[in-house]
């Protein structure tokens, strides 16, 4: 999976508040989602998130893939991360 | 160690005029049982799609509906309306309930003498009758609705051939201040074409008028228009007596009654706004009793509702095939049920609600169908908690007019069950297969060889 | 004591909440806590921590009476609401049906009964006033473009073509109304109504009915400024006996139960009041009424509790309201609150 960086203008909060400082945009996101970003706030790998949440979370290899990506996709789209 | 339950990611993005997190549609809580009986039970031994109709809630809606109008009006007659579902174990509830048969073709007339119901407690209605059809109305003393006075002069004709008495009713169409006016069946009132009828009626020896029919509409929101609509058939009935001192053995006021299916377009939910079925009683008995009659002598009020009696009892369960994103990156789902099973996803908006325990995040979402076809799209725009692939799904209030107008389409149409009140389950009809499909078919001999 | 309000949405085209709760604070007799009840995280209502304790979203009235019953019911769990007074035409139905499950969870509201509310739709009420000798417009409910020839028969050019829920026009010949019946149409569904246009200035009164018939107060306003997009901006409150009698004689009539705006407009060659309609709640504007000496909104609050309520006999005339706008500076920490939770604590 490609890897990403997250913008240093988003603020991800607790309760799955997103602010994104330079653009006044804002987002919701669940827990899961929340626990992605925050995971790739601090760097890990896409590949490493994967695998801890097949660890963590009652769900198959090949759903996940989709909808990780499906997920990274949107962030892409609303311009929250860079591809690197 | 248990693994956490798993919720799809999702990020939504607040915009304005959309910050609220339930959403702008209606309700969808999970439904894992129907009466009692597991959803992915019932998909595991029947398979998806299927439909799903309750013994029970046919039974209590139906007590329901004839305890309302019993209590305001001493003489009431439902005759179901067979085109809203016709399937023998439907019509049969109905039926042990005290139902009479509408019928509105030779079809339907026939389903009903085959399930025991004998001619005299059909109703006869349509503008198509045979003179097949209305010979055996004739002889099984069937009541038959007239629809034009080209069909008139037909009975007419059929009596003599037969040397037989009629039992006749006309249909009347009148202006009840309501659009469209549905003047395309029956005797019109306002230009006297209803008055002509009848007298041309009462001067036929053969035939015996015994009532009068009105049916205004479809899906009617108000309980006035049936209030007019009955007064000027009172008024039809009162004008008989006064001539010719006909005393009428019914007024039969249709149905169009709605059902709490709410109409796309309408921004309210149904339950909101539609009048309760008390308040569509009071309208129309209170214009019965303006009958002059004679002593206590009372037609028999005849309801034909439809729609508002099996809507709530039938259920679709449905699987999702796929989740995909649509190029807005509005989420789509595809489920196994389309338009070909689901008529009146055209102007309804069904209520969906998950099978499973769900998350709480929810997401717009657009329901397709299974068929490779531009129209098949169950839903444009319906807030719904994330599903994924093999989940399972109940299209709530699916009983009227999809199970008669379905369409034999690309694929076969499912199995149908009851659910019965003691929460057994019976299949009512089969799923089609293919040679079901290709029986009546016939392949000219020099085709056969490829 | 809590009560609950929706209708905070003071934005351009204020919903009557945020006024509704001013006076029920100012009535002297209030000491508990007001809870918002809103539809979208950025109604500025719920962001006045000076008048509004805590903030709830609700879902949508097209979201359905159930999702709406157990959205209450959870906000009730947390607040224990005594009264809870919709303000927005679009609830009212809704709310009427839940009254009695309400009544159950403790919850008092002072509804119109849904009849109340089909009798006060633009498409019934000319028929209403009819049978009760009220003055309004002559009017055609028309369902096809063939009941438009009977306006020459009935009256005269201009007229004024309305959708039954929104959108009015005016026209001043056939061609006018076909164009217009058409364009309504499409954007309202049928039937379109078809209004005689009287010309002369227009008056509103706001009121309140006891459901008995009772009149409890009705404070008369002529609008001095209105907004490109015809709202009252600044209103004086004026003193025209006939003008409140007509008033009281409609709400007796229809036992009306609850606050009620009514628009009538005083036609200038015979000088009386035609009802142009009548709105099933209190108006953005009702705060002048507590100004003028007629608390009603605090008035029926006590409706809802059951508790006698005097009648009100008078008001100061030539109070004026002047409404203004006002931008509220808050923290992103609130906004996000209502946008995850979808409740907000103003401490």
């Amino acid at each position: 999976m490609n890897n990403y960086l997250i913008s240093s203008n988003l603020a991800i909060s607790d309760n799955g508040f997103l602010f994104m400082s330079s653009t006044g945009e804002t987002f919701t996101v669940n827990e899961i989602g929340k626990h992605i970003l925050n995971e790739m706030k601090n760097r890990t790998d896409i590949e490493k998130i994967r695998e801890k949440i097949l660890e963590e979370y009652e769900v198959s290899e090949q759903i996940l893939e989709k909808d990780l990506n499906d997920f990274l996709n949107q962030l892409n789209t609303y311009k929250l991360v860079e591809e690197i | 160690m248990n693994k956490k339950n798993y919720e799809r990611p999702i990020i939504t993005k607040q915009q304005s005029g959309f910050m609220n997190k339930f959403g702008a549609s209606t309700l969808n809580l999970p439904k894992t049982e129907i009466d009692g009986v597991n959803v992915s039970d019932l998909a595991n031994e029947y398979s998806s799609p299927l439909f799903v109709i309750s013994e029970k809630k046919i039974r209590e809606t139906q007590r329901n509906a004839l305890r309302i109008f019993k209590t305001r009006y001493p003489k009431v007659q439902f005759a179901w309306s067979y085109k809203t579902n016709y399937l023998n174990a439907v019509c049969s509830v109905f039926h042990q309930e005290g139902s009479w048969a509408e019928v509105v073709s030779e079809f339907e007339y026939d389903r009903a003498r085959k399930l025991g119901i004998s001619g005299e407690h059909i109703f006869f209605n349509g503008p198509h009758k045979s003179d097949d059809s209305l010979t055996k109305a004739i002889n099984d003393g069937a009541k038959i609705h007239i629809d034009h006075f080209d069909e008139l002069y037909q009975i007419i004709e059929l009596t003599n051939k037969l040397d037989k008495k009629a039992n006749v009713a006309i249909r009347v169409n009148l202006d009840v201040g309501i659009y469209p006016k549905w003047d395309r069946f029956g005797f019109n009132y306002e230009n006297g074409e209803a008055a002509q009828a009848l007298k041309r009626i009462s001067v036929t020896d053969k035939l015996n008028l015994i009532g009068l029919h009105m049916h205004i509409g479809t899906y009617m929101m108000s309980s006035e228009a049936y209030k007019i609509g009955v007064s000027k058939l009172v008024a039809l009935a009162n004008d008989l007596h006064q001539q010719n001192g006909t005393v009428l053995e019914y007024i039969d006021i249709g149905g169009g009654f709605p059902s709490n299916n709410t109409l796309k377009g309408q921004y309210l939910p149904a339950e909101q706004i539609l009048p309760t079925l008390e308040q569509y009683a009071d309208a129309i008995t209170s214009s019965l009793f303006e009958l002059k009659y004679p002593g206590n002598e009372l037609p028999t009020l005849v309801l034909e509702t439809g729609r508002a009696l099996i809507d709530d009892a039938g259920s679709l369960i449905s699987k999702v095939l796929a989740t995909k994103r649509l190029s807005d990156g509005k989420r789509a789902l595809i489920f196994d049920a389309g338009v070909n099973l689901l008529f009146t996803s055209f102007w309804y908006k069904h209520t969906i609600s998950p099978a499973q325990q769900t998350g709480l995040y929810t997401e717009n979402s657009k329901i397709f169908g299974p068929l490779c076809m531009n129209i098949d799209c169950l839903n444009e725009n319906i807030t719904l908690p994330t599903l994924k692939k093999n989940d399972l799904v109940v299209i709530n209030r699916v009983g009227a007019y999809n199970m008669t107008q379905w369409m034999q389409f690309i694929t076969l149409r499912p199995n149908v069950v009851m659910i019965m009140e003691d929460q057994s389950v019976e299949l009512i009809r089969e799923g089609e297969d293919l040679e079901y499909i290709m029986m009546k078919e016939k392949l000219p001999e020099k085709l056969k060889k490829l | 004591m809590k009560i609950a309000v929706t209708g905070i949405n003071n934005v351009d085209n204020p919903g009557p909440g945020v006024p509704v709760i001013r006076g029920i604070r100012e009535s002297g007799n209030f000491d508990g806590e007001i809870i918002g009840l809103i539809y979208d995280a950025l109604e500025p209502g719920a962001y006045m921590d000076s008048i509004i304790d805590n903030s709830y979203i609700i879902p949508y009235p097209s979201g359905g009476l159930d999702l709406l019953f157990e959205r209450i019911k959870y906000i009730n769990e947390k607040e224990n609401i005594d009264v809870i007074i919709p303000t927005l035409d679009a609830e009212l139905f809704g709310f009427a049906k839940l009254e009695s499950k309400l009544s159950e969870l403790g919850i008092k509201t002072f509804l119109p009964s849904t009849e109340q509310l089909i009798l006060r739709g633009k498409d019934k009420l000319a028929a209403f006033c009819e049978e009760h000798d009220i003055l309004v417009p002559k009017n055609i409910l028309a369902t096809s473009q063939q009941d438009i020839y009977e306006i020459s028969s009935k009256y005269n050019f201009p007229v004024v073509v309305k959708g039954i829920f929104y959108d009015a026009v005016i026209a001043n010949n056939l061609d006018e109304v076909f164009a217009a019946f058409n364009s309504i149409s499409t954007k309202w569904g049928l039937p379109i109504v078809i209004q005689e246009y009287i010309s002369g200035e227009e008056y509103n009164v706001c009121t309140l009915g006891d459901g008995l018939g009772n009149t409890i107060g009705a404070v008369g306003m002529k609008k001095l400024y209105v907004t490109d997009k015809g709202k009252g901006w600044s209103g004086v409150t004026i003193d025209d006996p006939v003008l409140i009698d007509l008033a009281k004689k409609i709400m007796k009539e229809i036992k009306w139960k609850s606050g009620a705006e009514l628009e009538f407009i005083k036609e200038k060659e015979s000088n009386k009041y035609y009802l142009l309609e009548m709105n099933p709640r209190f108006p953005a504007w009702v705060y002048l009424t507590v100004a003028a000496g007629q608390n009603l909104p605090y008035s029926l609050v006590k409706l809802a509790l059951g508790e006698e309520v005097k009648n009100f006999n008078k008001y100061e005339v030539g109070k004026i309201f002047i409404r203004y706008s006002w931008d509220l500076i808050t923290d992103i920490k609130q906004f996000e609150n209502i946008s995850v939770n979808g409740e907000m604590n103003n401490e």
